[in-house]
């Protein structure tokens, strides 16, 4: 009786309440964060969006010497290369998701290629770009030299496959886990008919997770959208309209990247401001499209 | 007469707009091990949880009407205070995982950072370890994890922990249910034991355990309190046809 | 159908199922190749340079001999340090929220703000915080840059304790709130203790991930030739020299660049096996 009136003090209950109403304020913060950093961009590029209006993105030209901005270069360069990343990507994650989803579940060689695929994302992007400004532009210049086109070494294409390389670790160990969420009564139906494991694969597996593997490739192309140096180092960084993927270009982060710091006028930075809201735009789309489908997906 | 420690004047508990405990009344005596039994889903557990006030943890939960600890309002009561005097031990049993088994039993001073010399300390420990019918089995791995013993320990554990607090009142919520049958059993015995010190509410569903260590039982039915008596009395001579129908096995 | 076309059919399909997963396997080991390559490479070119002097002293002019990452390698502890002080808190107290809140309308609008924060692009965080720190104070910072690095730590932080909490079961916290515990102490000493090794291994990611992070500190933290361990001042990083040195012509830089890459390699590898050390280690025994 007597310690319980020792242990109990209304300076407690004075904590338990300031440390209730803190936990509201930071989710409440949360919020607020991500809505100012919308509202940030859109007040920041609004002298470029007033300015330029809607012919911002379809306008070819990018001249902030003689005050002309036109974003097209970039959105076709962005897409170029998040796309083409994504098209190379997908067979490996998809193989790599299979592969540990559903042929070789654990093991030792298993337990090492996830180890690769986490080592694979853990790689910070610069060295990445370093790498392949080294190592792979060499590589592609030879092989456009093979191929007769310019010899740039630099551009999309090149761009495209360090990119493929750092987005394979989403989309497989997404799908690893959406192959393992298969329930075995499924599989196990088939292979009583006498089904191939590849069969199995084919008519059940991936038509069950159909959904998911598209939501991982969401998430993978997010990421490549907003990639930023990397792709800014072997791009080769010329707001010229690209005519082939072997060109060099530039995409709306690489180009904010670049230029960020040297825009000198009011109209330069908001336009690259402009290039940052589109791209917060996209990317969250992208993302919360996928998480909406994977979301559904698990409830299922 | 013995004294009453706590009584309900027409209770009421909601989930949402669920009614789930209607209207009940009753008066606990000191000194008492106090069953409270009923098919599930009829508001006991519901009706314990809200003598130490659990019950409005879960959202939506609501009551009406008074419980009184010593005439005293245990909803005008901070609820801290209302633990404080009222220990519970649930279903499973709920060691600290992270806490060593000396640590869960005086986890009520520790973590309420309330400074005890070592002393005293050990002397917590090992009286309520003892009260518990544990203190011989552990006592020589006392800083060892108590999530290592076996479930019938932890119980015993747990409930170490809530009488280290000397609380007033000791709520069981089907403290056997998850347990084997001697496990079982030795926890009934320590309820006989712990009756000199504490007055005991145990919920059950099992009507052969409230026959074996009650000294009153409560029958719940639908949310309501349907008959509540000397347990003797309740299972020679049940005043209500639906009590008789339940502890004759005409549905459980 | 005659059995021998039974037969052969039987036999198309074996070999079908036999390719398939030659092929998904050779398929997925490919990866190998690129990480092997990026590994080797920095580790050719890197392991020569590395030396007492290259860490503790400062990049020489062009020409001249005996440069080092020092300044880098204070600035990016510094840098990750202060972020981090600033991110674990405010991360695992609003995991604490969505968890304990599961189906609050605030809830879900947090829930959402964290998803959006982490698909936004690092370098739109750079611009946002340029704007919210940079230019009000004057100047770029390494503060400034520990804030955009927070901000992306955040959701990894914010994730990985609302996923564990969720797995501890009810009763834990309803037998510390049964012995009268406040719900403040409920929650730091027994809730955020039993889920430590899940909300530890969210920091030390959250951590490896932004080391290595380039674009959000180009426009805040910036980047300085010279060592300085005032947060209020400009601050060069590893992944800053990396990239300015990368990117220039001369041999020697590219050549410390290197080193610097070695260095923060083994940093973010480290981060990555320490997590996987305390996933194994203080998980807590249900």
């Amino acid at each position: 009786m007597e310690r319980v009136s020792k242990i109990f003090s209304y300076g407690k209950i004075r904590t338990e309440t300031a440390f209730k109403r803190t936990l509201v304020i930071i989710a409440l913060v949360m919020v607020v964060i991500t809505l100012g950093i919308f509202i940030t961009l859109v007040v920041h590029a609004m002298p470029s969006i007033k300015a330029l209006g809607f012919s911002f993105f379809w306008s070819r030209t990018w001249d902030p010497v003689s005050n002309v901005y036109g974003a097209l270069p970039f959105l076709v360069g962005t897409l170029l290369t998040s796309f083409l990343a994504l098209i190379i990507s997908v067979p490996f994650s998809y193989a790599i998701a299979i592969y540990l989803g559903e042929y070789k579940p654990s093991g030792w060689l298993s337990g090492l290629l996830k180890n690769i695929v986490e080592l694979v994302a853990a790689v910070p992007s610069v060295i990445y770009g370093f790498w392949a400004l080294v190592v792979l532009v060499p590589i592609v210049r030879a092989l456009e030299a093979k191929l007769g086109v310019a010899t740039y070494g630099v551009g999309i294409f090149t761009s495209s496959l360090v990119l493929a390389v750092m987005i394979i670790p989403y989309a497989a160990s997404l799908g690893r886990e959406l192959i393992r969420m298969v329930p075995s009564a499924l599989k196990e139906g088939a292979y009583s008919l006498g089904a191939t494991r590849y069969e199995v694969l084919k008519h059940v597996i991936l038509p069950y997770t159909k959904s998911g593997l598209f939501a991982g490739m969401l998430l993978s192309l997010g990421r490549a959208l907003g990639e930023t140096m990397a792709v800014t180092m072997v791009i080769g960084n010329t707001s010229i309209m690209p005519k082939s993927i072997f060109d060099p270009g530039n995409t709306m982060a690489s180009v904010i990247a670049n230029e960020f710091t040297e825009a000198d006028r009011s109209v330069y930075l908001a336009a690259l401001i402009e290039l940052a809201l589109v791209l917060f735009l996209v990317t969250v789309l992208v993302n919360i499209l996928g998480k909406m489908i994977i979301k559904r997906f698990s409830n299922e | 007469m013995e004294s009453t420690i706590v009584s309900s004047r027409n209770f009421n508990a909601y989930f949402g707009t669920n009614h789930v405990v209607k209207n009940v009344s009753m008066d606990i005596p000191k000194n008492n091990i106090i069953a409270v039994m009923g098919p599930s889903g009829c508001g006991k557990t519901t009706y314990l949880r809200c003598i130490n006030r659990m019950h409005e943890l879960i959202p939506g939960a609501s009551v009406q009407g008074e419980m009184l600890l010593h005439d005293e309002d245990l909803y005008s009561l901070n609820p801290i205070l209302v633990r404080l005097k009222i220990g519970m031990v649930f279903q499973r049993p709920n060691p600290f995982p992270n806490l060593s088994i000396y640590d869960n039993v005086i986890a009520g001073y520790k973590l309420n950072g309330f400074k005890l010399s070592k002393k005293e300390r050990d002397e917590i420990v090992e009286h309520s370890l003892q009260k518990a019918a544990l203190w011989n089995e552990v006592k020589d791995t006392l800083h060892k994890k108590g999530t290592f013993l076996s479930g019938g320990q932890q119980q015993r554990l747990c409930i170490a922990r809530a009488i280290a607090m000397e609380p007033e009142v000791l709520l069981m919520d089907e403290p056997t249910s998850a347990l084997d049958p001697i496990s079982t059993s030795s926890i009934e015995e320590l309820m006989h034991e712990l009756k000199k010190n504490y007055t005991l509410v145990i919920v059950t569903h099992n009507m052969q355990q409230a026959a074996r260590v009650s000294d009153k039982t409560a029958f719940f039915f639908l949310g309501e309190l349907v008959e509540y008596n000397d347990t003797r009395e309740m299972f020679i001579n049940p005043k209500d046809s639906r009590t008789q129908n339940y502890i004759t096995g005409r549905f459980s | 159908m005659n059995r021998k076309n039974i037969h052969n059919q039987i036999k198309y399909r074996i070999a079908r199922n036999k390719a398939s997963e030659v092929v998904i396997t050779i398929y997925s080991f490919l990866i190998t190749i690129p990480l092997i390559a990026i590994i080797f490479y920095v580790l050719k070119t890197g392991l020569s340079k590395l030396s007492w002097q290259f860490l503790t002293n400062i990049p020489q002019p062009v020409g001249e001999l005996g440069g080092g990452i020092a300044n880098a390698l204070v600035g990016s502890i510094l840098i990750v340090l202060l972020a981090t002080i600033i991110a674990v808190p405010f991360g695992i107290l609003c995991g604490v929220y969505l968890s304990e809140n599961k189906n609050a309308k605030l809830s879900y609008w947090s829930r959402l703000a964290v998803d959006v924060l982490q698909g936004t692009p690092s370098i739109v965080i750079g611009i946002v915080i340029y704007f919210w720190v940079v230019k009000p104070r004057g100047g770029f910072s390494a503060f400034s840059g520990s804030i955009a690095l927070a901000l992306m730590m955040l959701p990894i932080v914010i994730r990985s304790t609302e996923e564990t909490l969720k797995l501890l079961p009810d009763t834990l916290k309803e037998a510390g709130l049964a012995l009268g515990l406040p719900y403040h102490k409920v929650i730091l000493k027994v809730i955020i203790p039993c889920g430590v090794s899940g909300i530890l291994s969210g920091v030390m990611l959250s951590i490896a991930r932004i080391a290595g992070e380039t674009a959000p500190l180009l426009f805040t933290a910036f980047g300085n030739p010279y060592l300085t361990t005032n947060v209020l001042k400009p601050m060069q990083t590893l992944p800053l020299l990396i990239f300015n040195y990368a990117t220039s012509p001369y041999d020697e830089w590219h050549d410390l660049a290197w080193g610097a890459s070695l260095i923060l390699l083994i940093w973010v590898l480290a981060m990555n096996l320490i997590t996987k050390l305390i996933t194994r280690r203080w998980k807590v025994q249900l």
